[in-house]
């Protein structure tokens, strides 16, 4: 690698020569303010927060996309600099509605951090006039333009992570503003709800769909018993919500205070993931007997499944009919467990905990009742919807004791709790389908190589002879790029797709980290490798076939793998849906 | 803002169509294609509606956020056709010291459309444009073809109504 030489502040430091400005004062130990910028998405020196003098040239320049040349000298403190900075902020804030105290954003906001930062006297510029600026129309997010600071990190990576593209920059000048083609709702557009534009969003201008309401009027409803079924992504990061270090496990302190908050029983979904890598598996093995609708590509991230229908409908047939972990796991509650306890499965409510915002739309989907006229799953929140009611009902998360799942559904293997990373369900899958096929035990449960951040993982397996080649991808633009090889002709048996860069970890609904954070970490690294630690350290199980909790289900219920029941519990139904709803020239 | 969305309905033809779709081709793949097709395609249709912006981006494949932020960024381009009675109003700079801005607000209120917009029932379309060289006549305004210069304000409605009326009288 080549290196240069830099003064920062006077300080020398050695850093990679197309390091740019901001990158070498982290060496420095100078973290410089940013507020557009986001790594490998969104250089594009548009806010100017991140102005810094350099010695020779003839302005202030922005240190997040100018490059250091050898022996450059930068000062990033000075009063010009800091004048500036302060300047360009109370600009950005003089047309901001700040209504921090009732913002979902408050004291998790880069905006507000600069503001205090910076000690911004925020009378200068007032403007109280402001109205909310709120379009709801989605059932998975919500924008607010009042409180956009045009950084266009949302627009980024919904085109250039997400290759989805539905929302940009329309108008100019002091009429620019996010928003769809023609002014449309996002509601109308072919957005998925990956909510990865939320996850990027610096201020309180997008965020979920905020569906707590529901769940509190279920839990004081007498009538109802109200369960809590919870992905495997949350519990490495729902400790964030409260200030501890990303990648901390608060699996039991999660589990306590669900049931604090008044939950009758707290469920993993782990389970349906188990009963999921049942379901795959059977599938893959039958497709590849047969031959027909290869690649079987996997169907657990909605996200996925609606980018599928909306963009790449060609491949809907290759889609796996296995509804999700979310959807078997609520499926399975209310055809069995309410029977078993004796309650009516209409008074059985399933509120779903999720790292994800597509997650809410996927319970609205057809084929989703596994006991007819109700659905599977009730209400879904995400990661950060559980930790504002956690916070709001007064639990200090962090000295909650740590409780275990209710073991009706609770007893889980380390193959369910490693779906939430990307390469999760293809190795879970594989340790049931190599020892299906073969009848050997496995020397080792891990596949190594398709672990890891990269957005596309591919691999050999010989199965009984035969070569099994199988991919993992997150990220839709990963997955596009590796849908258009398999168009042009190439060979695979398996494909896992997650909707989210990283997988269910990094999803849409995870507790958001600042620009700051993620510019200089590896979050997806980082929340992955906590997920497969607890599944090893947590579970003495690893493989789903060996789960007693699914045999038992197995032989109680459903039957055999891909037989009738679960075919019409645990499969669903896919269809194509326009690229252009609601516009007028739609064929 | 110039570009409110029509509720005029479409009303392109084969021929026109094809024309656009020997325009895609001909810049298919080239860097910066997207603008020269736009314009090409706001020369055949007259204006930029989402059907026509639809194909532009499906025959580049790009996305339509791409070609409606740019179509909603420079004031070149309309998303809405001209109307059976079109006003246009120079905003040149010796109209706009005679008070043309005035005039275009007055007009914009009485036939309740804004500058770049055309009345639902698609009658009446109304636009600024640039000097049309009769700077000494100004102010001036075009209505369709005919040319009405040195205005005073409350002297164009009464002309307007002439227009509309014989347009509903060429009708019936
Ligand atoms: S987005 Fe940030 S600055 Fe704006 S109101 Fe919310 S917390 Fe305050
Ligand atoms: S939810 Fe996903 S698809 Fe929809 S606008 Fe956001 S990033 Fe784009
Ligand atoms: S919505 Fe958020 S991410 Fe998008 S431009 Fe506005 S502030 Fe930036
Ligand atoms: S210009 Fe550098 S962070 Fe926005």
């Amino acid at each position: 690698m080549n290196t240069v030489k830099v003064k920062i502040n006077g300080m020398e430091i050695e850093c990679a020569s197309n390091a740019t400005v901001l990158e070498a004062a982290k060496i420095a130990g100078i973290e410089i303010p940013t507020l557009c910028y986001l790594k490998e998405i969104n250089a594009i020196g548009a806010c100017r927060i991140c102005m810094v003098e350099v010695k020779g040239a003839r302005t202030l320049v922005t240190a997040c996309v100018y490059p250091v040349t050898d022996g450059m000298e930068v000062f990033t403190n000075t009063p010009k600099v800091r004048e500036a900075r302060r300047m360009t902020l109370e600009l950005i804030l003089s047309n901001h509605r700040k209504d921090c105290l009732t913002c979902v954003r408050n004291l998790n906001c880069e905006l507000q951090k600069l503001a205090i930062d910076f000690g911004v006297d925020g009378l200068r510029f007032a403007d109280d006039n402001l109205q909310a600026a709120v379009e709801s129309s989605s059932v998975c997010l919500t924008r607010d333009n009042s409180k956009c600071v045009l950084c266009r990190r949302c627009t980024a990576v919904c085109k250039q992570n997400q290759d989805v593209a539905v929302i940009g920059p329309n108008n100019r000048g002091f009429a620019t503003h996010i928003g769809s083609p023609f002014e449309r709702d996002l509601g109308e557009m072919a957005c998925v709800g990956c909510g990865q534009c939320i996850v990027s969003c610096p201020t309180g201008a997008l965020t979920e769909r905020d569906d707590t309401a529901t769940v509190y009027e279920a839990l004081a409803d007498e009538t109802k018993h109200v369960v809590a079924i919870v992905a495997p992504a949350v519990r490495i990061a729902l400790g964030e919500c409260f200030g501890m270090p990303i990648g901390t496990n608060v699996e039991g302190k999660m589990v306590a205070a669900l049931r604090r908050l008044g939950f009758n029983e707290v469920f993993d979904v782990l389970v349906g993931a188990d009963i999921t890598v049942m379901e795959e598996g059977a599938e893959l093995i039958g497709r590849l007997q047969s031959g027909e609708n290869l690649p079987i590509i996997t169907s657990c991230s909605p996200g996925w499944v609606s980018y599928c229908e909306q963009y790449y409908p060609e491949f809907l047939p290759n889609l796996s009919t296995c509804k999700s972990p979310q959807q078997m796991t609520g499926a399975l509650l209310k055809v069995y467990y309410a029977k078993k306890i004796g309650v009516d499965p209409k008074n059985l409510v399933v509120v779903s905990v999720m790292p994800c915002t597509a997650k809410k739309e996927e319970i609205r989907r057809d084929h989703q009742q596994a006991v007819p006229g109700v659905n599977d799953v009730d209400v879904v929140i995400t990661t950060r919807e559980l930790g504002r009611m956690i916070s709001n009902a007064g639990l200090l998360f962090q000295s909650l004791p740590d409780e275990d799942f209710d073991p009706a559904f609770g007893i889980s293997t380390g193959a369910g709790y490693i779906f939430g990373t990307s390469g999760g369900v293809m190795e879970a899958a594989l340790r049931t389908v190599v020892e299906k096929v073969t009848g050997k035990p496995l020397e080792k449960v891990e596949f190594h190589e398709l672990r890891g951040t990269q957005g596309i993982k591919e691999a050999e397996y010989v199965l009984d002879g035969t070569t099994v080649k199988v991919a993992v991808v997150s990220g839709l633009k990963n997955t596009a790029a590796l849908l258009e090889r398999v168009k042009a002709g190439e060979q695979f048996h398996a494909i896992e797709v997650m909707g989210c860069p990283g997988g269910c970890v990094t999803g849409g609904g995870q507790p958001i980290q600042s620009g700051f954070t993620t510019n200089f970490n590896d979050l997806r690294a980082m929340r992955g490798s906590a997920l497969h630690k607890g599944a090893v350290e947590t579970r003495p199980v690893q493989k789903s076939h060996e789960s007693p909790l699914v045999l038992e289900i197995y032989k109680d219920v459903i039957g055999e793998p891909g037989g009738e029941n679960a075919h019409h519990w645990l499969h669903t139904e896919y269809k194509q849906r326009p690229k252009y709803p609601g516009f007028v020239s739609e064929k | 803002m110039p570009n409110k969305k029509t509720s005029v309905p479409f009303t392109g033809t084969a021929e026109q169509e094809a024309k656009l779709k020997a325009v895609i081709e001909a810049q298919k793949g080239q860097v910066g294609a997207t603008m020269p097709v736009m314009q090409a395609a706001q020369e055949i249709y007259g204006y930029l509606p989402e059907e026509v912006q639809i194909m532009i981006a499906e025959g580049l494949d790009i996305p339509l956020t791409e070609v409606y932020g740019i179509a909603s960024f420079y004031s070149q381009f309309t998303m809405n056709p001209k109307g059976k009675i079109n006003i246009a109003v120079c905003m040149g700079t010796a109209c706009y010291v005679r008070g043309a801005g005035d005039i275009l607000d007055d007009i914009s209120q009485k036939v309740c459309c804004k500058s770049g917009e055309i009345t639902d029932d698609g009658k009446i379309s109304v636009e600024a444009t640039r000097c049309i060289g009769a700077c000494g006549l100004a102010p001036v305004l075009t209505i369709n073809d005919d040319v009405y210069g040195k205005l005073n304000r409350g002297e164009i409605e009464p002309v307007i109504d002439r227009y509309i009326e014989e347009e509903a009288k060429g009708k019936a």
